[in-house]
């Protein structure tokens, strides 16, 4: 219990819109730079992972995860009030987007 | 903990861009586009082919910014493709003619350019290198597929005039490159601001446009000798502000469209309708994901939607029969849809929510086009639904998605507080060069008045036209001259709030304008509420827009957006005052003049500052089939096309 307690201002309410994976990201900046609305900024520390700075202001076009180079190294995840559910038809199973132990993915990619 | 907090535990960080407010960077060029969406990307393409020198100003990033940036899962309107069954005039004849008392007030030369040419700029982007034909043969023998051409059709199968648009989510990276490859000057990040004229006068030809950086606050100044707006129409932002629905279908537009081309043509003197259409009431808690569930209706059509027990919702006809199966579905798009007493339905307790979009009943063909196809293709799902929800284990042939109750597009699935309305397709005049009331000036896409959503085959038709007409008129053109009190107002206007104190951000600037929209302008008008509302807009802009902390060049920019907004809502309300009638074509209720579309007002209303001053005018119905034009479509289109053959369908 030694971390110090810091003041903070309330987040935004969709917290996350994008989540980069620092060891795979390559920090070549192709997210932040086709961002339409720099939801994510160059990181001032030169080398390090681009900056989420504005998660609220996110369409969620989901072109930075289009345009990433790497695989996984840059996803999208809907707030909490957007995420969907879905029924299994076979098996009457519920499921949705983000529950704990989630089904295996489904891994065909789209048409074209 | 998301990276934004890293900031406050660390200290503040410096902006991470090189910040210089003010400096001026000059660009001379013949066309400028405003706008790097759809319909910008083909102006600037056909600009250019016709050996002009060609600069785009974008305020996101041209590779993917645009309404259609993100992708596109079907194209329209294609009457001229070689399967389609019915040719552009036979549509003429049947949906164009207003028939009855009551004018729609669409955008017939709009519409007309896009009825000739969608086809032929799908042809464009796949000369560019889309493969939107099923080439691997994917869906060979399918009901939807033509052998011969390989085209794969939507909704209408008769028909054959709406395309499945495979690999449409890579449509921008291609136009990108084609701007890149015919040395098109590309200015990402970069707001447009306002255009210049002649003298620096209201109403004088347009000879260029000055803009910021949201990364560097640096000034542009771009001197051209036309300029196309193919600027979006505004979003509903200014009825409706809230991040907390962020990724929702409320967002249906762009963020970035926030009204800028129709604000800067306002200010420059240009002449604009159909501000005063309004749609709405938007209704319910809050949206799903844009076709981030199983609506029917479009991208979705025409899956089977099934309630908690597995009982199937009939489809019906436009007379109520039923049909049953899914290619009575397909015979004719416009005819089909769920039953529409299904809300009752529900209530009378006939079908039990939950209800499930039931895509493992559907035909394997059909299932992977809906889903892999349209949802894997569709701006706005390919990532964010496609991907996120089979990452999440979404297996479209084992999983039934909850669907919606009420389709997206008239309001989403809940019904209660808050209303919202948005905006209907308000904005420039043209005529039949797509030129603007202004001499130098262009429109293409939404920013043309009476489009609305004028979808992704009505940018692309128009863009490449406006950028024909644009192109022939900076060659005959003389050289811009800017006028330098009018760049230095300007710059005053644009950087007013750098290092002043304030205690405003942004975003409270943004909901409150919105909440003067919902009070003043909302579903019920009148003279004296509309009055108050135009009060209000002026006290905030003199006050609380006066007391707005900019402190980067993005606040900066996000600050300039909620001046645009302040001016896009009075142009609403000028239009609301000017019509003095209501209109059921026009979404329009004004309680003090509540007789709906009378005789007398079946008219374009327009307006436009003049010294200043709004002077209001009027547009009689189809006033592009009256003089000075030609009484057809047909001949208007060839005299004014700029193509040598007179028609743009030449590639069949």
């Amino acid at each position: 219990m030694e971390k110090k307690v810091y003041m903070a201002p309330n987040p935004a309410t969709p917290c996350i819109s994008v989540r980069i994976n620092s060891e795979l990201c390559i920090r070549c900046n192709i997210c932040a730079d086709q961002c339409r609305m720099d939801v994510m900024v160059h990181n001032p520390k030169k080398g390090e992972p681009p900056i989420v700075l504005y998660p609220d202001e996110c369409w969620f076009c989901g072109t930075c995860v289009e345009e990433c180079p790497v695989p996984g190294a840059i996803w999208m995840e809907h707030p909490l009030n957007q995420r969907v559910g879905w029924k299994r038809k076979e098996t009457r199973e519920l499921f949705r987007v983000g529950m704990k132990d989630p089904p295996p993915p489904y891994t065909r990619p789209p048409v074209g | 903990m998301p990276d934004y907090y890293e900031p406050t535990e660390t200290g503040v960080q410096e902006w991470p861009y090189p910040v210089d407010y003010g400096r001026e960077n000059e660009v001379t060029t013949d066309v400028l586009i405003i706008g790097g969406g759809v319909a910008g990307c083909h102006a600037a393409i056909n600009a250019a082919k016709r050996g002009t020198r060609v600069v785009v100003v974008e305020k996101g990033a041209t590779k993917r910014s645009g309404s259609s940036g993100a992708g596109v899962d079907h194209w329209g309107v294609a009457f001229t493709n070689p399967c389609s069954s019915i040719t552009p005039d036979e549509i003429v004849e049947r949906a164009f003619t207003n028939r009855g008392a009551v004018i729609s007030y669409h955008n017939g030369i709009f519409r007309y350019i896009t009825v000739k040419e969608s086809w032929d700029a799908l042809l464009d982007c796949e000369n560019m290198g889309l493969q939107f034909r099923d080439v691997d043969d994917e869906f060979a023998g399918a009901p939807f597929r033509d052998e011969k051409t390989k085209i794969l059709f939507a909704y209408d199968y008769g028909g054959k005039t709406t395309i499945r648009v495979r690999g449409g989510a890579k449509i921008k990276p291609i136009l990108y490159k084609e701007l890149k490859r015919l040395g098109v000057g590309i200015y990402d990040r970069v707001m447009a601001t306002a255009l210049l004229t002649e003298r620096g006068k209201q109403g004088a030809r347009v000879v260029g446009a000055t803009g910021v950086n949201i990364r560097t606050g640096e000034f542009y100044v771009f001197k051209a000798k036309a300029t196309v707006l193919s600027t979006a129409m505004s979003s509903a932002g200014v009825w409706m502000f809230s991040t907390e629905l962020a990724g929702s279908a409320i967002q249906n537009d762009d963020p970035n469209n926030v009204g800028d081309g129709s604000v800067m043509a306002w200010n420059a003197g240009a002449e604009c309708t159909l501000m005063e259409r309004s749609g709405g009431p938007v209704s319910g808690p809050f949206h799903w994901p844009r076709f981030g569930v199983g609506s029917p209706t479009n991208t979705w059509y025409p899956c089977s939607i099934v309630d908690a027990n597995g009982k199937e919702v009939p489809w019906v006809d436009s007379e109520g029969n039923v049909l049953k199966t899914v290619a009575e579905r397909t015979r004719d798009w416009r005819e089909a849809q769920l039953t529409p007493d299904l809300e009752d339905l529900i209530k009378q307790g006939e079908y039990v929510l939950p209800l499930y979009a039931d895509l493992p009943s559907m035909p394997e063909h059909e299932r992977r086009a809906i889903f892999g196809l349209m949802v894997g293709n569709e701006g706005k799902t390919r990532v964010p639904v496609y991907e996120a929800y089979t990452r999440a284990g979404f297996d479209p042939n084992k999983d039934m998605l909850q669907a919606p109750i009420v389709p997206v597009e008239a309001g989403g699935e809940g019904l209660g507080n808050p209303v919202w309305r948005h905006g209907g397709g308000g904005a420039v005049v043209v005529d039949w060069d797509l030129r603007t009331s202004l001499e130098g000036l262009y429109a293409a896409g939404n920013q043309i008045a009476g489009v609305g959503a004028g979808g992704h085959p009505g940018a692309a038709a128009t863009g490449r036209y406006a950028g024909r007409k644009a192109a022939a008129y900076a060659l005959t053109a003389g050289s811009p001259v800017a006028n330098r009190a009018q760049i230095d107002a300007e710059k005053t206007r644009v950087y007013q709030r750098v290092g002043g104190a304030g205690d405003i951000g942004w975003k409270e600037l943004h909901a409150g304008i919105t909440r003067i929209m919902q009070i003043y302008c909302g579903e019920y008008k009148s003279e004296r509420m509309l009055k108050m509302g135009l009060w209000w807009l002026n006290s905030i802009g003199q006050s609380e827009a006066a007391r707005t902390y900019v402190r980067n060049p993005h606040e900066l920019v996000r600050y300039l957006e909620c001046l645009t907004r302040i001016t896009f809502s009075e142009m609403i309300i000028q239009a609301s005052l000017a019509r003095k009638a209501s209109s059921r074509a026009l979404g329009f209720k004004r309680v003090d003049y509540p007789q709906r579309d009378p005789p007398e007002w079946n008219k374009y209303v327009t307006l436009k500052l003049s010294e200043g001053e709004v002077k209001t005018g009027e547009l009689p119905p189809e006033y592009w089939l009256l003089p000075p034009f030609a009484p057809t479509y047909r001949e208007n289109y060839e005299k004014h096309c700029g193509l040598d053959s007179g028609n743009g369908s030449s590639q069949r």
